[in-house]
């Protein structure tokens, strides 16, 4: 297994006929990910096709799921309408809607993780880099890929990976493939201050996947939830963690690119987090080329 | 994006939160007009206007001491705001560089009402986001005048938080719960409840990051004035508020800043000399981190973004170029899905015309890194290639050292 979608995840995109999310799918379709149906509002009755794979377009995220049995989407609409497709797939009872759009804002945020209280639906970013589970074929060819990561730097194994940062993600992963080893899922949880997954709630399912055997938690500046998943691993964790803290070097109240990489108080700084983490028994990486050797310290594969 | 505290005063003011009756001026020509507006029986605060806390303990690179003045009369008024526009202040949150003074703000100062055991009768408010809950959080203290978070830090219980449900909004119980944990009754309850309703209003309506109020004041006659104002927007929401848009103060932003922000970039100056180039918010943090680990400096947050073109590398180099203490750059691209070769074209073009002749290091990994590579071999410039972000860091440290 692996966590939250596998290889036979059917996967709608919300925003298929724009620019970035036409690119995006085309990348998935050629990745081996089933790209079952596109959103657009206005667009329905029209098809997205790639590499002989049609891709039939539908009004509403309702209809797509009924007709196709896609369960997750993937959001790339601009930001003043983001929140309302986050919202149109919690409505259709997606398992999983995730938001790549990055400058949504807050405030459209926090009415829709409110809106999303007690319903099936899962967020995973915005401003991520999506999800991606490895296929088997070459360079990981068959696998799911939502969002917008490089499908080919990943390899199917067991290590579980998950981050804010899309860029620093790669990085692990891909000194992670170049020693030999592979990645149940890695999942980017996303840069803003408001998400809608938490390091922690991901950490807990890497816990229970029984093909995840170590995890690599990557992390920044900026908000606590780093803190709050390193204390819990500490109790509950049964598997292996090595973690890294971006941002060691940024000024104080400035916010670093990321909306959520800001410190605001004496707990956001990377050098707090460092200090926790060690003392819940993460291993530490002492710079980002050093994330896939931290792990393999404590854990030989 | 943060506004002056005049032009927080004026969003209060058309919320109906009372402030001290001020006038703002830019040039020296305004003040006797502008002091004429104002009441100035009880004397006058003169208060320098930038983006940056700490004024009233600031001090002018002239050698004036204090960026917030009380003045007893106009003449001094006049002599205190003199001393302060178009001067540079420096305070602790400026850096050594200070802001220079562009506005002056007088206002009618107020008679401070005084608690039974002497001290000025001073509170704490703010509404902000809570990230643990991704609700907004109004903060109140009975500490006010002072450091929010030297309070938080030694008398925890003095301070007194109060979530918003964004379902429902501010609930009248919420704004009463403020007003007894701030221990008012009778009048001042009732001036309460309605102050912390209006600054939420105002909260939500423009997309606020930020409102503080420090300090709240009761006034001798009774009356609860916001003495201070600090607000701040979200960036992302912007967009629908041409009317925050135009409060906009370029004068207070980085020119290095801005002119990244038109190619898409982001860019934060730091006070080292090795400047850096690279894609994505959290690999450019932790390139600064990895330049400091093996004993460098960085220059520079820079972030070309995800889709980086050969324009957008162009503007980069140029932008790290008119920083005059780099000493060498250090390019770092994870190409994933856009194309090395791309990268390294850009690169070498940009390279070529801002005629660089100081030491560069690039690593490039991902997509058509070998094409990538390639290029820049083949440029005939002086451009060291580093294979991890280990081995670029630790050249590029050891090239700007050796010089």
């Amino acid at each position: 297994m692996s966590i939250l979608v596998q290889e036979n995840t059917r996967v709608l995109v919300q925003g298929i006929t724009g620019d970035f999310g036409a690119r995006h799918a085309r990348l998935s379709i050629e990745y081996g990910s089933q790209i079952v149906a596109g959103v657009t509002p206005g667009k329905g009755g029209q098809v997205f096709e790639h590499n002989g794979v049609k891709v039939p377009i539908f009004n509403t995220v309702a209809d797509a799921a009924k007709q196709t049995g896609a369960t997750v989407s993937a959001i790339f609409v601009p930001p003043p309408f983001a929140a309302d497709a986050i919202l149109e797939c919690v409505d259709a009872d997606l398992d999983l809607a995730i938001a790549i759009t990055e400058g949504i804002p807050v405030r459209d945020m926090v009415r829709a993780k409110r809106a999303m209280q007690g319903r099936r639906t899962r967020l995973i970013g915005p401003n991520c880099p999506g999800i991606v589970t490895p296929g088997r074929g070459e360079k990981s060819h068959g696998g799911c890929r939502i969002g917008i990561a490089p499908g080919y730097i990943h390899k199917r194994g067991k290590v579980g990976v998950v981050s804010r940062s899309g860029t620093l993600t790669y990085e692990a992963v891909w000194q992670l493939t170049c020693k030999g080893h592979g990645q149940s899922t890695c999942v980017g949880i996303g840069g803003d201050p408001v998400n809608g997954t938490s390091h922690l709630d991901v950490i807990k399912l890497f816990n229970e996947d029984p093909e995840t055997e170590a995890i690599i938690m990557i992390g920044e500046i900026g908000g606590n939830a780093e803190v709050e998943a390193a204390r819990w691993i500490k109790e509950h964790c049964k598997k292996p963690v090595a973690g890294f803290i971006a941002g060691a070097t940024a000024p104080a109240g400035r916010r670093m690119g990321h909306a959520g990489a800001v410190i605001g108080g004496a707990e956001d700084t990377a050098a707090a987090k460092i200090k926790i983490f060690k003392e819940c028994g993460i291993s530490v990486a002492a710079t980002p080329s050093d994330m896939a050797d931290a792990l393999l310290r404590i854990w030989k594969g | 994006m943060n506004i002056h505290e005049y032009q927080a005063k004026e969003l209060f003011e058309k919320y109906g939160v009372a402030t001290p009756k001020g006038v703002a001026v830019k040039a020296s020509a305004e003040y006797s007009t502008a002091l004429g507006q104002i009441n100035t029986a009880n004397g006058i605060m003169v208060k320098s206007q930038i983006h940056a806390g700490g004024r009233g303990k600031g001090t002018f690179t002239n050698g004036f001491k204090g960026g917030v003045k009380f003045s007893p009369n106009k003449e001094k008024a006049i002599e205190n705001a003199t001393a302060m526009l178009g001067n540079t202040l420096v305070t602790a949150q400026t850096g050594p560089e200070g802001r220079k003074v562009q506005t002056i703000y007088f206002t009618e100062a107020a008679n401070l009402g005084k608690r039974p055991d002497g001290r000025d009768d001073e509170y704490y408010l703010a509404i902000l986001l809570d990230r643990a809950t991704s609700r907004p959080v109004i903060v109140a203290s009975t500490e006010g005048g002072v450091e929010i978070e030297q309070v938080a830090h030694d008398t925890p219980e003095k301070i007194f938080k109060v979530q918003v449900d964004p379902a429902v909004g501010l609930q009248p119980f919420q704004a009463r719960q403020i007003a007894f944990a701030l221990g008012f009754s009778g009048e001042l309850f009732k001036q309460c409840v309605t102050l912390v309703t209006r600054l939420y209003q105002l909260y939500w309506d423009k997309d606020c990051a930020m409102v503080e109020v420090n300090p709240l004041l009761v006034t001798k006659e009774g009356q609860l004035l916001a003495l201070d104002a600090k607000v701040s927007f979200d960036d992302n929401a912007l967009f629908r508020h041409p009317d925050i848009v135009a409060l906009r103060d370029l004068n207070e932003e980085d020119a290095k800043e801005i002119e990244a922000s038109k190619y898409g970039l982001s860019y934060i100056a730091l006070d080292g000399n090795i400047a850096c180039l690279v894609n994505g918010a959290g690999l450019a943090m932790s390139t600064m981190d990895i330049i400091q680990h093996f004993g460098g400096s960085p220059a520079n947050f820079l972030d070309v973004g995800g889709g980086a073109t050969k324009d957008q590398v162009s503007a980069a180099f140029k932008i790290i170029l008119g920083d005059k203490n780099v000493k060498g750059i250090l390019v770092n691209i994870f190409g994933g899905i856009m194309d090395c070769n791309v990268i390294a074209t850009g690169i070498v073009e940009a390279v070529k015309e801002t005629g660089l002749k100081l030491p560069l290091v690039v690593r490039l990994e991902g997509n058509n890194v070998q094409a990538g590579k390639a290029t820049l071999a083949a440029s005939g410039l002086t451009i060291v290639s580093g294979d991890t972000m280990a081995d670029a860091a630790q050249k590029i440290v050891k090239l700007v050292n050796q010089k």
